[in-house]
Formats: C-alpha cells, structure tokens, sequence
C-alpha cells in the first residue's frame, strides 16, 4: 500500500470547514438557511497552553484532497534541521496546545493559515504566496536592534530562541479587508527583547524595517509598495505583554509566507502592523512611517488599532468574516482584547488615531 | 433537387454550426468562468476563502463581459467586425447574470443575509457597493426588455432605454475602482481606460470621423446591417450604439 504523508491527510478543521461549506453551499440552493447554524463555535477547551498534545492531526484518512507543498516542512526547518528549535518549536507535525481561543471560537487549520497570506512581497494574491514564498531563504538570518538603547545587538537566529522563551499564544488575527481567523503562534515577548538592549531614556517609538530581497522576493520587483516594508509602534505598545515577535506556529518553526523567520505580532492591531521577516529594529524619538501610511495616509494610520467604529474610508470595519464561516461576526473593539490594551489610548480621540 | 430525408437533419445541423459558430463560442466562452467555478466546487478546491474567491470570478467577469459587449458596435464602426454585433446581446445578458451570482454571494454567503450588517455595513457605509448595486439595478431591465418582443413594444423608446448601459458601465468600473486597495489599482483602472476609449469613439463627431476613415482606407462604406428573420434574435441590430 503506498504510504501516504501526514503532512498529505487533510487536517480535520480543513476536512469539517470544508463541510461546512458543503452543508451551507447545499442549504442555500435548497433554500433551507441554516446559515445561523454556522456560526456556532466548537467544544471550547481553553486552558493552559502547552506544546504537547496532537490536536492537528486527527485521523481523517478518508478526506485526502490536494494541497498546496507548502504544507510540507516550513523552509526554516528544513534549512537549520529539527534539533536547531526549542521544543515549543520543534514538532514535526502541527499540533496547539488548545482547540480555541480564550472566547471558544476554534483555531484556523494549519492548513488554511498557511495558505491565505498578505504578503505583497510575493504577491497581491493571498493563496498563491505561499507558492511564491517557498524560493525564500529564512536562514541564517540577524537582526539588528538598534538606536536609542544602551546595548545595540544584533542576534541571530540561535540566541533569539535561547535566550527568549518561547511560547504559545492563540490570538485572533484581524486584517484590516474584514476577514479573520484564530491562529496559535509561537514567539516571545517583544518586550523582553527591547529590554535585553536597554532603551535609553530619551527612546519613544520603535521602528521594524522588513528585509529587502527582490532576487529571493519577485513582490518587490515592482513598485506595488515602498520597499523594505516599515512598520512602527510606541514604545508601550510594543512593551505590552500581548506584543509578540512569532517565530513559529502550530508547534512549528514559522513559515515563509507568514514571514520567516521573525514577524510582529500585535493582535488588537490590523494584521499589516505585523510587519514580516524584520531584519532591523530601531528605538527613536520620532513617530515611525509605515509603509501603507505612507502609500495611503488617509487610509491607514499609524495607530491602525482594530475599531469597529472607526470605519476604513471607502469600508465598513463593523462586521469581519471569519475565514472558514459563513456569515459575518461583529468586530470586536481592540479584536476582543480591549480589557488589556484600553487603557494604551486612555484619553485618545481614536477616529482622529486611527 | 431531391431531399434526401435521412440526411437532413445532420446537414441542416451542419448548417446551423457553420453560421452560428461564432455566437456558440462566445456564449461558450461567457459561460467558461461559471462552469470553472462550478467544478471547482464540485471539487471542492475554490481555496482557503470560497467567498473571495467567487466574488473575485463573478466580479471580474461582470465587468469584462460588459466591456465586450460595449466594444461590439465600435468594432464594427471601425473594422466592419459584423460577427461582434450578433453577439452584444449575449455578452451584455452574461454581464447581468454575473453580477446576479456576484450580489447573492455577497448578500447570502458573505452576509448570512443579515439585514442589520448589510444596511449598516454595507449600504449605508460603503458607497462602492452602491455604486455596484446601481448598476446590477440597471441591466436588470435591459435584461428583462432584451427580446424581441420588448425591442418592439418600446419602439424607439427600446434604444434610449438601453444607453443606460453606460451609465451601468462608469458604475461597475468605479465600483471595482474604489474597493481596490492603493496598491492593486491597476486591473480596474486598465478597465477604466477601456471604458473611457469605448465611450469616446460613440461620440458622433468622433464616430463619423472613423466612419470617414475607414471609407478612405476600404474604399467602401461599411454595409449596413441587414436583419434577415432567421437571424434576426441574436442580432440586436438596433441596439444602444
């Protein structure tokens, strides 16, 4: 019997969102709605979060369908090799220590995660980055953190995953088109990063630049955008417990097309604040340029603090779709966690900061 | 000369492909985009987002089967294309069916026909989807007074009612234009163009300078159009040109 590999069984949140749309699809040509239906969320199971445990991988032999190479090893993996990873890293298969979030809506599948990407450095198209993606070489790798600090350092890949702890955290993913999903990163703490290199008194903001590699990156051949990406955040936006830099997800070392080897991770912001692959971080006395202000500064703010009452000039940011849901859910004021970061913008006119 | 009645049905068949063919790969083609998004279906491989994905198809060919229909007339103003003008109905009736699929996806798949988020989400805050609205709202009764019938209780009237396809036309772009990010606004601002050069050459002075033009070159007027009875459903002749 040919052996079939894991990493070819559709995952199970794959196999059921696809029944999902089958069941919908069918309803609605029969003109049974049942579409409320949809929007109910699984068995939750919160709890702690650990990198044991094998939630990805659900025996679902009978629903092998194609999919894309990129569910193969994450390139990162296949270039440094398993024993290159702390163990919060190193699964070989995609596996969360958690079904859901902390509000009991479920996790993306890996599957879908890995294939429906914003990343114009490879292409305006979300499901075919993750093709274009795979020529991307995401080690060895530095970077360089820098400016307004004590102790400017550059690390490589190895003292990231050393000295930092790297850990779980299932957030929602908010993209500022209206979709979004649950997505089980694993990083570390951005704040425990700028605290390794002593910001300096005088330091307020602190600016990422995305690496420029239009040989490695065909997005950046073309003039779609102001290349290297930019980004920025204040300097207590990126001290915040909840700032992460990902450096993997669903247990494994990140992927080419979420931004290897090292993305941002602020989740009560729109998605593009989390600028991808960043090879230079800077403390400065002045605000930050990001890249889409600067493309559109009417548009895109430079808070781009989730809101669904502040709405996109030409859209509606009330409402989001889920991917792998029909329907729409409300969008939730700072992405659901506005209980922790309120209290960042205490005083701000938010639809003037936008 | 003596029919042979076993063999007419395949030559009269024969004859029909051989001046239909044209029409039949047209509508054929119009068709391509749904078919494919049928299969895909079926094969369940429309992607991470289903949604998107038919909404990108749906929209995309919308816009473009209108565009062709609208290029039918000048193509034949300025090249004697005649083949085009037995196929402007079609095109334009598939642009109408397109933005149909394109409207329910939105309000059903996408929405959940949710009333209160389609209101205050979509049609109170998102002036793009007006626009598109408006415009499906205006092929819905060229689509509906297409037939021949229609053409003959409207008289004259058939004809301007139909220039609201321009109208319909200058939305749809827009519509594509402004949803689009910063970044990705090439695609509707190269069916913009197309628009624009479409509706230039209707102008009269214009037309009758290629008109002119072409008369110079062929040494002959292009030939009327001639609506003979077996043809005539597909040929639209008088159409809004």
């Amino acid at each position: 019997m040919q052996k079939i590999r894991s990493s070819e069984i559709t995952p199970e949140q794959v196999y059921l969102n696809r029944r999902k749309f089958m069941v919908t699809a069918g309803s609605l040509a029969t003109g049974a709605l049942a579409l409320a239906a949809c929007n109910t969320g699984f068995p939750t199971s919160t709890g702690t979060l650990t990198s044991s445990g094998n939630a990805g991988s659900a025996d679902v032999g009978a629903a092998v369908a194609p999919e894309v190479a990129a569910s193969d090893q994450p390139r990162l993996m296949q270039l440094l090799g398993q024993e290159a990873f702390p163990p919060a890293l190193a699964s070989m298969e995609p596996v969360a220590g958690a079904a859901a979030d902390e509000l009991g809506d479920p996790l993306n599948s890996f599957q879908e995660i890995v294939n429906y990407n914003n990343y114009y450095e490879f292409s305006t198209n979300k499901e075919v980055v993750a093709k274009e993606a795979q020529v991307f070489t995401p080690a060895p790798w530095q970077v360089e953190v820098t400016g307004l600090v004590n102790q400017p350092t550059t690390f490589g890949l190895e003292d990231l995953y050393s000295r930092f702890t790297q850990e779980e955290r299932i957030y929602r993913l908010r993209c500022v088109e209206a979709w979004s999903m649950v997505i089980p990163w694993v990083g570390f703490s951005l704040g425990d990063l700028l605290r390794a290199v002593e910001p300096t008194s005088a330091a307020q903001y602190v600016k990422f630049t995305s690496i420029l590699r239009p040989e490695e990156m065909r997005g950046q051949r073309s003039n779609l955008l102001d290349w290297p990406y930019r980004e920025g955040l204040r300097l207590d936006e990126a001290m915040h417990p909840l700032t992460i830099i990902a450096t993997g997800m669903y247990g494994r070392p990140i992927t080419n097309q979420q931004g290897a080897p090292l993305r941002l991770v602020v989740p009560w912001k729109y998605g593009f604040k989390s600028i991808k692959g960043i090879v230079k971080i800077e403390l400065t006395d002045t605000i930050p340029e990001s890249t889409w202000q600067s493309a559109a500064p009417n548009e895109y703010g430079f808070y781009a603090n989730v809101n669904p009452q502040v709405d996109h000039p030409r859209w509606s940011q009330a409402s989001e779709r889920r991917i792998g849901e029909f329907g729409r859910r409300p969008t939730l004021m700072f992405n659901g966690y506005e209980e922790e970061v309120a209290g960042l913008y205490a005083g701000m006119d938010l639809s003037r900061s936008f | 000369m003596t029919t042979d009645k076993r063999t007419q049905p395949e030559r009269s068949i024969a004859t029909y492909l051989r001046r239909n063919w044209f029409w039949l790969a047209v509508n054929f083609a119009a068709a391509l985009p749904l078919l494919v998004l049928l299969r895909d279906f079926a094969q369940d491989n429309l992607g991470v987002d289903p949604i998107n994905t038919i909404n990108n198809a749906t929209g995309r060919a919308s816009i473009a089967l209108l565009l062709l229909s609208l290029a039918a007339t000048p193509l034949h103003t300025a090249f004697g294309f005649r083949r085009g003008l037995t196929v402007r109905k079609s095109l334009g009736l598939w642009a109408f069916v397109y933005a149909s699929f394109h409207l329910l996806n939105f309000v059903g798949l996408d929405y959940g026909f949710d009333v209160q988020f389609l209101l205050q989400d979509a049609l109170l805050n998102k002036p793009y989807i007006v626009a598109g609205l408006v415009a499906l709202l205006i092929l819905l009764p060229l689509a509906i007074t297409s037939t021949r019938g229609w053409m003959r209780r409207l008289g004259r009237n058939w004809k301007r009612l139909h220039r609201l396809v321009y109208a319909a036309g200058v939305l749809a772009v827009l519509h594509f234009l402004w949803q689009a990010k910063a970044a990705e606004r090439g695609e509707p601002l190269l069916y913009g163009l197309a628009l624009a050069l479409l509706l230039f050459v209707r102008i009269p002075a214009v037309r009758q300078r290629i008109v002119a033009l072409r008369q110079r070159i062929t040494g002959a007027p292009p030939q009327p159009v001639r609506r003979t009875p077996a043809k005539s459903t597909r040929q639209a002749a008088n159409g809004a040109d």
